[in-house]
């Protein structure tokens, strides 16, 4: 493979012509953050940071980068959990969070434009004080919307409303010559050629580079209520959820928990959770126009939840009521990382009858290897978050004991017919894990349209399916 | 031990919005919940109980849909409630409201401990718990922080100030206004909702207090007169700054020690 150009001098001066010099970083000025992204242990300086502020910018950058065969590694927030914004060949890192603004809110066509660097929570409150929602509901919200596209988001709510794939019209992108282009339209359907919008979503910065999204709205639901279902055991509690699903009372999330990560979520928030009763948990929500038309839905679901070996259904029918249970449920993954001293994750994603039996297998693996594993999850859609946690153990025998339960939980999702990321994406750590579940055609697919889109390979070079 | 935990139905937003015309609170009875700071009281309440025994009570006032709340206190644990309600108790300010309470706390029964919350959310005022005390003629000690123990005739308080937390001896009966946070409020067992759905509540109106007298109920007995509600102004008023991170912290820190954030 041709060797990547480093970044000189001289190619700052050149960039410094088409955008300002006090946005580019370079070489000392470059913060330690730009380095890696939440989790990943990969880290990897970029030679330049572009702190971009319009799509023009952006196209200027990537004809430059393109023509002198220069990596170019996109970054939103940095909240990433899979190295996809490591900048593996140094190169050129292109900053999105200056362009955070809100360009149009069409209430005709119920669409938000936006670009990439708005933050997920700026972007729910903006909707949400006009009267309008965003469904997709990843639990960092302070993720840039250009990165949940990046990564097709998921979330809470994916039970009911689905993932941000579902809720992008269009993209503006630039691709890897610089070449400025719009994907889909303010347009509900779409039958016109292959959908290339829908294939750089989830590309995760490999195929173009997102410069402005328009997403859908729907009209905000006036109320919603959420239940806090305690019961004995894990496994009761899982059981439950395939025959809430039958029930087809659709609550928008199904979220699994246990007790110890509870425990962390108190003490890292240092706030009580509003119960202490039971070791297993779900966390259901209904939303609807009416408190009446909402109680008619969970009336039948908290009836199969008893008939299951539920203690008790909470109610939590009143902001101050719901904020500390979601924001408990928000705080799992930074409470869990707080509580040890690296950690590393697992994001597989199973068909929903599938849950207890992978829970179940990750309990008796914690038991089998001896290494400390917490999990939570969307028990709603399948997509579970598993973390493998350090503590004390030596380098060599943390890098030992992750590797085998990584590659037994891999193999036990395949085994399920699920899949590697339910959300998080391939980056660069899950690529072995990738490229071991797909077959191999559906592989030669995706790095045959990667060469497409990106000739040179000079986009998010090493990440989801490249070698 | 027998508590009464005093509870008040509010609007169900907490955003209150006034009227710009007639400059009066919209009230929404669909839309009315438990005042949020009385959770915590009623929560302080079914604590003691588990611990040292005896019942919780509930008693609010308000037009007969503020039942709603208290069958919402039976599904947290609370054993009996009671409503106050009369057209002659409306319009009531902070005095008539109290001296109307305590009329009705009177043919409620006797009570060791009497919980409330710090404040509301519509009337913000915090002066209804003590003026209840008052004309009760029993001490009350607000800001309650912490329970730190009971004893069979009196309870060990902490005391939020200002500035320092005093810890106080007090005799039974007495009343306690808590701080939020003082213990995070259960939420509403569906089962035990399921269970009280039929539990009768007592209601009392003007002919059954002791005092009968109109004038000293409602728009007669308060002598506060409303003049003009309206909202607080908001200000969003944003600044950016730029330097280096020291000189950031520096400025950051003299804001917050200016606003006095910090000490």
């Amino acid at each position: 493979m041709m060797e990547y150009k480093q970044i000189t001098k001289e190619d700052l001066d050149i960039i410094a012509g088409f955008m300002d010099r006090e946005r580019l970083l370079f070489g000392e000025e470059i913060n330690e953050e730009y380095s890696h992204d939440e989790l990943a242990s990969e880290k990897s300086y970029p030679s330049l940071v572009a702190r971009v502020t319009s799509t023009e910018e952006v196209s200027k950058l990537m004809a430059y980068a393109n023509e002198h065969h220069i990596a170019v590694t996109p970054r939103g927030a940095g909240t990433g959990l899979v190295g996809a914004s490591v900048a593996v060949e140094h190169g050129i890192m292109i900053d999105t969070t200056l362009m955070n603004h809100v360009l149009e809110l069409d209430e005709e066509n119920l669409t938000l434009t936006v670009e990439p660097g708005v933050l997920l929570m700026e972007l729910r409150n903006y909707v949400e004080e006009r009267g309008f929602y965003y469904p997709p509901d990843p639990g960092e919200k302070s993720a840039t919307i250009g990165g949940n596209i990046s990564t097709n988001a998921g979330g809470m709510t994916a039970v009911k409303y689905g993932v941000t794939r579902d809720y992008v019209r269009s993209l503006e992108v630039v691709l890897a010559d610089g070449t400025i282009m719009q994907l889909g339209g303010k347009v509900v359907k779409n039958s016109s050629g292959y959908d290339l919008k829908d294939m750089v979503i989830g590309s995760e910065g490999t195929l173009a580079f997102v410069t402005k999204a328009i997403l859908k709205l729907l009209p905000l639901p006036k109320k919603s209520v959420s239940l806090l279902v305690p019961f004995p055991t894990l496994e009761q509690a899982i059981g439950t959820v395939p025959l809430i699903i039958q029930a087809k009372s659709v609550p928008t999330a199904i979220e699994f928990m246990e007790r110890e990560v509870i425990l962390d979520a108190e003490e890292y928030l240092g706030r009580k959770f509003p119960d202490n009763q039971a070791d297993a948990y779900l966390l259901l929500k209904f939303d609807g126009n009416t408190m009446e038309e909402i109680a008619s839905y969970y009336d039948e679901t908290a009836q199969i939840c008893l008939d299951q070996g539920a203690i008790d259904i909470l109610i939590a029918d009143t902001e101050e009521r719901s904020l500390p249970v979601w924001k408990t449920r928000g705080a799992f993954l930074e409470a869990i990382k707080a509580s040890t001293s690296m950690m590393d994750e697992v994001d597989v994603v199973v068909p929903r009858n599938k849950v207890n039996a992978f829970v179940e297998f990750v309990h008796q693996l914690r038991q089998e290897i001896g290494i400390r594993i917490k999990s939570f999850g969307h028990a709603g859609d399948g997509n579970l978050h598993v973390y493998i946690l350090r503590d004390d153990l030596p380098e060599d025998k943390w890098q030992d004991l992750l590797g085998i339960a990584m590659n037994r939980m891999y193999a036990k999702a395949h085994d399920l017919r699920g899949q590697v990321s339910g959300e998080h994406g391939i980056g660069l750590v899950k690529k072995p894990y990738l490229n071991e579940s797909l077959p191999e055609a559906s592989l030669v697919l995706m790095r045959g349209i990667k060469k497409v889109f990106d000739p040179n390979n000079i986009l998010n070079p090493h990440k989801v399916c490249q070698a | 031990m027998n508590i009464l935990v005093c509870i008040k139905q509010v609007p169900g937003s907490n955003k209150v919005e006034v009227d710009p015309v007639t400059g009066v609170l919209k009230r929404n009875g669909a839309d009315a919940k438990m005042n949020p700071y009385d959770l915590f009281a009623l929560e302080t309440g079914l604590r003691l109980k588990e611990q040292y025994g005896g019942t919780v009570n509930v008693l609010t006032m308000g037009p007969p849909p503020a039942k709603k709340i208290l069958y919402e206190a039976f599904a947290m644990g609370a054993d009996k409630g009671a409503l106050i309600t009369d057209r002659k108790f409306g319009g009531a300010d902070v005095l008539a409201t109290s001296y109307t309470l305590s009329q009705g706390i009177k043919r409620f029964g006797n009570f060791d401990l009497i919980l409330c919350g710090l404040q509301t959310t519509d009337g913000d005022t915090a002066q209804v718990g003590p003026e209840v005390s008052e004309q009760l003629g029993i001490p009350c000690v607000c800001n309650v922080k912490q329970v730190e123990g009971v004893e069979d005739d009196s309870i060990l308080v902490d005391m939020e100030m200002s500035e320092d937390v005093e810890r106080l001896k007090v005799s039974f009966p007495c009343l306690l206004t808590v701080q939020k946070d003082i213990y995070e409020p259960r939420l509403p067992s569906y089962k035990k909702s399921k269970e009280t759905a039929s539990r009768d509540i007592e209601t009392y109106t003007l002919s059954d207090m002791s005092d009968t007298d109109e004038h000293h109920y409602g728009l007669n007995g308060s002598p506060t007169q409303v003049q003009r509600i309206f909202p607080p102004e908001s200000h969003k008023a944003r600044e950016t700054w730029q330097g280096s991170g020291e000189e950031l912290a520096d400025r950051m820190y003299s804001l917050l020690k200016s606003q006095k954030f910090i000490a």
